[in-house]
């Protein structure tokens, strides 16, 4: 029996167990559309921007493990999804982008709403298609999710002309992709899992150094065994965080430009740096030159790309995060390699407890640092999915925050993208229903989605958001206060307009304002116990810095304000280390 | 260094964009390329030359590797290569010097391949040092215009398996 390209497409997305799809209609993608209607098992979210079915099928990833789906239209439609396939292409998150076409016969005639979103893709997709042949749907769509899921996960892209979402062909899904050019090392090399193991075992400084691919290879729990294993401090990155327990003994923080001081103190000073599923990148190293020279490095990663793109290493291994891990502790078991951190531990500790994080509290005015504390404090015990938006806000979310469990923090990493939280929050409460589900927001970048308030209210998601109102792009602000001597160039918002209370009501969900401190809490805890959308409307201290801080280029272990404290070859108490390296 | 990358890709369209465009987003120069099918019509043969060092060369090939229609990557040795490049030059040639431009055709055992009244075309393969050799030579008379199809490269038999 025959079916159409666009039923093609739906049985695909069935085969491949889909559930929700987010997107937006238009003109040449109503066949698929049309097919969708007639398809119960998917649920169909329409988004108020194609930007926002982006984001939230990307957070929807990033919560469930699954590939998430976007289906929008051509032209502007596939265009508006630009930035949020970027985000998930830097952010390694598998989605399965559908954009309608133009029919084959006008392809390259500038027609109506006709773009080159293939073209214009290339760079921010792990792959993309041009269907040409309705025959291919079921091929292509098996190898596009087979891509976007495994090795290094990746945006796909699939555009589909609507004269080939009109065609004819008989269905039948392949049961396996062959791709020739296309095989992950997944299994890291015997002989260098053995090397790192006796690293690890004769390591007196080691520090594991952990990244999103330690979540999307759902590799916590052998992460958590290698720690304990060892005793190993644990860092982790931005993409990272939920890897590993926030609230565990050898937990040391976030690394990087607005990270922990004892965290960066801890990668200067360590002798063996094992990379997990990271990258390197340039907020987390800071100045290269000075990055971890102390150390030997380790880089473990499915891409074989990311090792030795930015900093040389002493041992590479290719491969899946949870297979080297496993690896990495049969090897330590074999050898019975015994813990020997007691006191690189008690180094860590002390700078832990000379450096933690610090703010200047005060009795009236709403300190940000303190609503994150307190959205922490609130939402304990209850299983909690935290978004954020970019900026200020996402920095104190993720030094006040305790994210404890993987696949719970949705955040804009690489690309920074403003505007990802909200919609992020859409599509990660629809794949955890069971969890309270908070963004904390900025009052610059939650405007740059907040028609997504439409959809969270339609569609009965009981989403929170938490604004941190202080009236300007706080981190746009804060370099220019630091760097740009005080010019406040278009950094400046009024903090009244919108009146976030109303915006919430006139999308039928529940606002609040909190003007006072002693009002906070009642506010948090009304719009949390609230059965439908929330928007906290926080007017914080205006003026506050995200402290501490790696000046753009330098060395990270000289940071700006936080508790003073020079870099770490003046912070090694003496003493101490006398006692502990006997 | 000079690296001669033979790369074998899926004979499919939009590959060749998706190589370039990786090139010039990565911030890698490209000397020269060249593009053909091969033995079996699903492959096409790139051969690509870039100056790269060897951090960048090795940034080049994984990140190559990493496009799906990219099947199989050689940094082919230069040694152990046999590497060839045509051109067409049309030089000046009045009737009274076409004897000698025709003399340097034939030392670089290069064709004629077309007479005008004041021009010879000359078809040329070798090696970049021979063609290099060459022109020197022909600059002399005037070379109206060049055309080059870039190096095309194989890796010698013996090393076959």
């Amino acid at each position: 029996m025959k079916v159409t390209g666009a039923q093609a497409i739906v049985k695909s997305l069935e085969a491949e167990g889909v559930e929700v799809v987010f997107g937006y209609p238009g003109g040449v993608v109503l066949p698929l559309f049309d097919a969708l209607y007639q398809a119960p098992s998917i649920n169909t979210v329409l988004t108020r921007h194609e930007q926002g079915a982006t984001h939230a099928a990307d957070a929807y990833a990033r919560v469930t493990g699954k590939v998430g789906v976007v289906i929008v239209t051509s032209g502007p439609g596939a265009a508006n999804t630009v930035t949020g396939i970027a985000n998930a292409y830097m952010d390694s998150v598998p989605l399965v982008v559908i954009t309608g076409q133009v029919a084959t016969h006008v392809l390259g005639t500038d027609a109506f709403q006709e773009t080159d979103i293939t073209g214009i893709t290339i760079p921010i997709t792990k792959h993309n298609y041009l269907v040409d042949n309705a025959e291919d749907i079921p091929g292509i769509m098996a190898e596009a999710f087979h891509i976007a899921g495994t090795g290094r996960p990746g945006p796909v892209l699939i555009d589909l002309p609507v004269d080939i979402s009109r065609g004819e062909l008989v269905f039948k899904y392949p049961e396996r992709v062959n791709l020739p050019g296309y095989k992950p090392t997944v299994k890291g090399h015997a002989k260098q899992i053995k090397e790192a193991a006796t690293l690890i075992s004769h390591a007196r400084k080691p520090l594991l150094y952990v990244g999103g691919g330690v979540l999307s290879s759902n590799a916590a729990k052998e992460l958590k065994e290698l720690a304990e294993l060892m005793q190993l401090p644990v860092v982790t990155t931005l993409m990272g965080k939920g890897a590993f327990p926030e609230d565990h003994h050898l937990f040391v923080g976030m690394p990087g430009m607005h990270g922990g001081k004892f965290t960066n103190y801890a990668i200067t000073e360590t002798d063996l740096l094992f990379g997990i599923g990271v990258r390197f990148d340039d907020r987390v190293t800071g100045k290269l030159a000075t990055f971890a020279t102390k150390a030997k490095i380790v880089h473990a990663d499915i891409d074989p790309a990311e090792i030795g793109k930015n900093r040389s290493v002493d041992l590479p291994i290719v491969g899946d995060a949870k297979a080297v891990l496993a690896g990495v502790i049969e090897e330590l078991r074999k050898m019975n390699a015994q813990p020997r951190t007691d006191s690189w531990m008690r180094v860590i500790d002390d700078w832990r407890t000379r450096f933690p994080f610090h703010y200047h509290t005060s009795e009236t005015a709403i300190m940000p640092q303190h609503v994150v504390e307190r959205v922490r404090e609130l939402t304990k015990g209850r299983p909690t999915v935290y978004c954020t938006e970019v900026g200020q806000n996402q920095m104190w979310a993720c030094q006040y925050l305790k994210i404890r469990e993987p696949r719970t923090w949705a955040s804009s990493g690489g690309l920074g993208t403003m505007g990802f939280g909200l919609p992020a929050a859409i599509g990660a409460q629809l794949g955890r229903p069971d969890h309270l589900v908070v963004n904390i927001a900025g009052d610059g970048s939650i405007q740059m989605n907040s028609q997504e308030l439409a959809t969270a209210s339609i569609n009965k998601l009981p989403v929170k958001v938490v604004i941190l109102n202080n009236g300007y792009l706080g981190m746009v602000r804060q370099w220019q206060e630091l760097f740009y001597e005080h010019r406040y160039s278009s950094s400046t918002l009024p903090q009244d307009c919108p009146d976030f209370v109303k915006l919430a009501e006139a999308y039928g969900a529940f606002g609040i304002r909190v003007t006072k401190l002693d009002e906070l809490d009642d506010a948090l805890v009304a719009a949390f116990a609230h059965d439908g959308p929330a928007v906290v409307d926080v007017r914080v201290e205006r003026e506050e810095n995200v402290y501490p801080m790696v000046a753009p280029g330098g060395s990270i272990d000289e940071m700006l304000g936080g508790i003073p404290g020079g870099p770490v070859s003046e912070m090694l108490d003496e003493e101490l280390l006398e006692e502990v390296w006997e | 260094m000079q690296h001669t990358l033979s790369v074998l890709v899926e004979n499919k369209p939009g590959v060749l964009t998706r190589v370039a465009s990786l090139f010039a987003r990565r911030g890698f120069n490209i000397d020269s390329l060249a593009v053909g099918e091969t033995e079996d019509p699903t492959l096409s043969r790139m051969t690509i030359v870039v100056a790269a060092d060897e951090n960048a060369i090795e940034q080049i090939t994984k990140q190559l590797h990493k496009l799906i229609n990219v099947i199989k990557i050689q940094d082919l040795d230069p040694k152990d290569m046999i590497d060839r490049e045509l051109v067409l030059y049309k030089v000046n040639a009045a009737p009274d010097r076409r004897h000698e431009v025709i003399e340097i055709a034939n030392v670089f055992r290069a064709k004629i391949v077309d007479v005008g009244k004041n021009s010879l075309t000359i078809e040329a393969t070798g090696t970049g040092d021979k063609l290099a050799a060459m022109e020197d030579l022909l600059r002399a008379y005037g070379i109206k215009e060049l055309a080059r199809t870039g190096r095309i490269a194989l890796a010698r038999g013996s090393r076959d398996a």
